[in-house]
């Protein structure tokens, strides 16, 4: 099933392991990262005041976060006055609660579902299952990962790292399809048909959200199918669930994020499919809407000055595909429905900063600063990835890498000790050396030999040297 | 002017080469170099890993030893990047109002040695011989934080004899990263493949770099991988002349 959830099975080194070591999948992942790469550097490039725009979707963001209560407040009020009705979930078990409930009380044996990150997020296609109701993705790459019992790995492309070929199989042994080619439009094809008796048939949709309009209370979804218009103009009965950082104060500020997001994400102009809706209206569209605002740690991320920043994020995806540890690990690695680096520090702030695997993910970067300069809403990522790392090791306390620090800085703090440290290195690394270099090295520093060499001390530091000429 | 060389702990420790070649291009150039011998580290390792108490005192250590400095000059992108950028920072977390005073204007004279060269004493021919073929890895910091933009190429180009050649993916990180590198070693090391197979294809002899801490990480492969290729730091380039003089 693809719902993950947030709650990693493993560390970030135990998980990367197994895409490390899979080579069909990483050269996937490399494969399209810089295909979406390449083409997202053009995107943006057609864009004359790009920087410019970034500064105002980043600001407008901050803006909403330090006020989100009055944006929430005056969005339950436009969402009640258009005929909707808003659910508040503190947590993802309130959520899911809050969406079984509005189904069976349906009678709905099945929900066509698109836009789902956030129903991922809160884990609800099991749930629901539990309660007797089926969840159908409709987003094709979504239904992919569904069918075949997989996760996502990515936001954008859920399925990145499964080629044709493996989805033509998929098709064939899932979906009673006969497809002897592994064309796209052949694939399209099936899904197509599979698809199209759900939406004409199945009563209820759940949706995610990506802006709700304070002002007007109109929740936007933008996508390249038209699977999700279906899911939201053909039920009877729809249910929207936002993290409740989605909100947008006026119906103007959509201007500048339907430009960035586009951009950002899958390098087109505009999104094929750019939905609005307002409430309901009579005979038009689904005739009861849910909107569900949810906070699963959210308000508490929210009191964090630097930390915050994280729920700026409008799940883009440009972060992940120029960061080259998401290119290396894959999706999979960060355990969560939020990978790369804007997982890296969503994650583990959602879960409190109290989820031990979860604590590793600050730690899977290089801290190359490439997610910063791609975000359209300027997340400073590496900042919040230092901050965070900060925050795992005090709740560590001493272990063998702090007692390594702190003697470092023992020897950091007097001059004199750190060139006596050298003197003593110098002594020290004769026995280990060879040819002038180290090729295995204990504990800690074994990370370092197990593919590189280190080359042994000078007979003269640079302090030595300058000494020497007298200076 | 008067220059204070920060040299940084690795390159004291480990690349006192390209501290030499430091002090020769610079008083080549025309600079009075100092060396205040009460320098340490400037704290990255111990902030980027998340001791940012520990990296306090060494911050404060570094605003102590530089406080009277007229410009700081570092051979180094990622140890500026950590002083100019990360060290307002880390006084900010730590709500120490003085301290950030004290660091952003510590911030205002430090300098990555190619950006001085270039961007303050706008010398772009520094008078160098270096008969060899050689390609250029920008670093993360130096790119990304500092934007450093051309100025290194600009002194390589100037440099006599120097063939410089094109390095694919260029942009992508080599996979050092710190404490990264132990810390998620299989990780890095699939960057630093990448990486290695991009500098073996371009048939350098030399990868240069601005950093010694990434050419360590790339050096280290690329001796592990016997590829002949060998890494040196553009300092070491940039200083050396056809007929050597030695100051």
């Amino acid at each position: 099933m693809s719902d993950g959830g947030i709650h990693p099975a493993k560390t970030f080194v135990d998980a990367a392991h197994d895409t490390l070591s899979n080579t069909q999948m990483r050269r996937n992942l490399r494969h399209v990262t810089s295909a979406i790469r390449d083409k997202r550097t053009r995107a943006v490039s057609e864009v004359d005041n790009w920087e410019d725009l970034r500064e105002v979707a980043s600001q407008t963001k901050q803006h909403v976060l330090e006020n989100l209560e009055t944006y929430l407040l005056q969005l339950e009020e436009s969402v009640t006055r258009a005929g909707g009705q808003v659910h508040w979930a503190t947590d993802a078990r309130e959520a899911r609660e809050i969406v079984a409930k509005i189904a069976l009380k349906h009678g709905a044996k099945e929900v066509i579902k698109i836009k789902s990150i956030t129903t991922d997020e809160i884990e609800l296609n099991g749930f629901l299952q539990g309660r007797g109701v089926a969840a159908i993705e409709t987003d094709l790459a979504e239904l992919i990962v569904q069918l075949s019992h997989d996760r996502p790995s990515h936001i954008l492309v859920p399925a990145i790292h499964k080629n044709r070929s493996e989805v033509r199989d998929l098709f064939n042994a899932t979906l009673g399809a006969k497809l002897e080619s592994d064309e796209p439009a052949q694939i399209a094809g099936a899904a197509r048909t599979y698809l199209r008796e759900k939406f004409f048939s199945v009563k209820m949709a759940v949706s995610g959200a990506n802006f709700a309009i304070a002002e007007t209370g109109t929740v936007c979804i933008v996508e390249s199918e038209g699977n999700g218009r279906m899911c939201l103009t053909l039920p009877d009965v729809l249910v929207s669930i936002m993290g409740i950082e989605k909100v947008l104060p006026r119906w103007e500020d959509l201007a500048v994020f339907l430009e960035m997001l586009p951009r950002s994400s899958t390098a087109e102009r505009m999104n094929p499919y750019n939905s609005m809706w307002t409430g309901v209206t009579e005979n038009d569209g689904p005739k009861e809407f849910h909107l569900v605002l949810l906070d699963n740690g959210r308000t508490q991320v929210l009191r964090d000055e630097v930390g915050s920043q994280a729920l700026k994020c409008i799940r883009c995806s440009a972060c992940l595909n120029v960061c080259p540890v998401y290119e290396r690990a894959g999706g999979h690695a960060y355990g969560s429905v939020y990978p790369g680096p804007i997982g890296a520090i969503l994650t583990p702030q959602l879960l409190e900063m109290k989820d031990d695997k979860a604590n590793t993910l600050p730690y899977a970067s290089s801290l190359c600063g490439a997610c910063y300069d791609a975000c359209p809403v300027k997340i400073n990522i590496p900042e919040v990835l230092i901050y965070l790392r900060g925050k795992v090791t005090k709740k560590k306390g001493t272990t063998l890498e702090s007692l390594a620090l702190k003697s470092m800085l023992w020897v950091m703090q007097e001059p004199h000790r750190f060139e006596g440290a050298l003197k003593l290195g110098r002594l020290g690394q004769g026995p280990f050396t060879q040819n002038g270099k180290f090729t295995v090295l204990p504990g800690l520093l074994s990370g370092w030999t197990h593919s590189r060499d280190l080359p042994e001390l000078p007979k003269q530091s640079f302090r030595e040297w300058w000494k020497e000429q007298g200076q | 002017m008067k220059v204070d060389l920060f040299i940084t702990c690795l390159n004291d420790a480990l690349f006192a080469q390209t501290g030499r070649a430091t002090v020769q291009l610079l008083r080549r150039l025309g600079q009075e170099v100092r060396f205040n011998a009460s320098q340490t580290c400037c704290g990255q390792m111990h902030f980027n890993t998340g001791y940012q108490s520990d990296a306090l005192v060494l911050i404060r250590k570094f605003v102590e030893d530089f406080k009277d400095s007229e410009v700081i000059v570092a051979p180094s992108g990622s140890c500026v990047a950590m002083i100019r950028d990360l060290y307002p920072r880390a006084a900010e977390w730590a709500g120490d109002h003085a301290l950030h005073e004290a660091t952003l204007k510590l911030a205002e004279k430090t300098f990555e040695l190619s950006e001085f060269i270039v961007n303050v004493l706008k010398i772009e021919d520094v008078g160098a011989y270096y008969p060899h073929k050689v390609t250029y890895h920008p670093t993360c910091h130096a790119v990304r934080v500092l934007r450093v933009g051309e100025a290194p190429l600009k002194l390589l180009r100037n440099v006599k004899g120097l063939e410089l050649l094109e390095l694919p993916q260029k942009d992508q990180c080599c996979g050092f990263g710190g404490t990264f590198a132990v810390k998620n070693a299989e990780t890095s090391t699939a960057m630093l493949s990448d990486k290695a197979s991009s500098i073996m294809q371009t048939r350098a002899e030399i990868c240069t770099a601005g950093d010694n801490s990434c050419l360590l990480h790339i050096g280290g492969g690329l001796s592990r991988m016997q590829s002949g290729t060998r890494t040196v730091h553009y300092a070491e380039i940039l200083a050396s002349v056809e007929k050597q003089v030695r100051p």
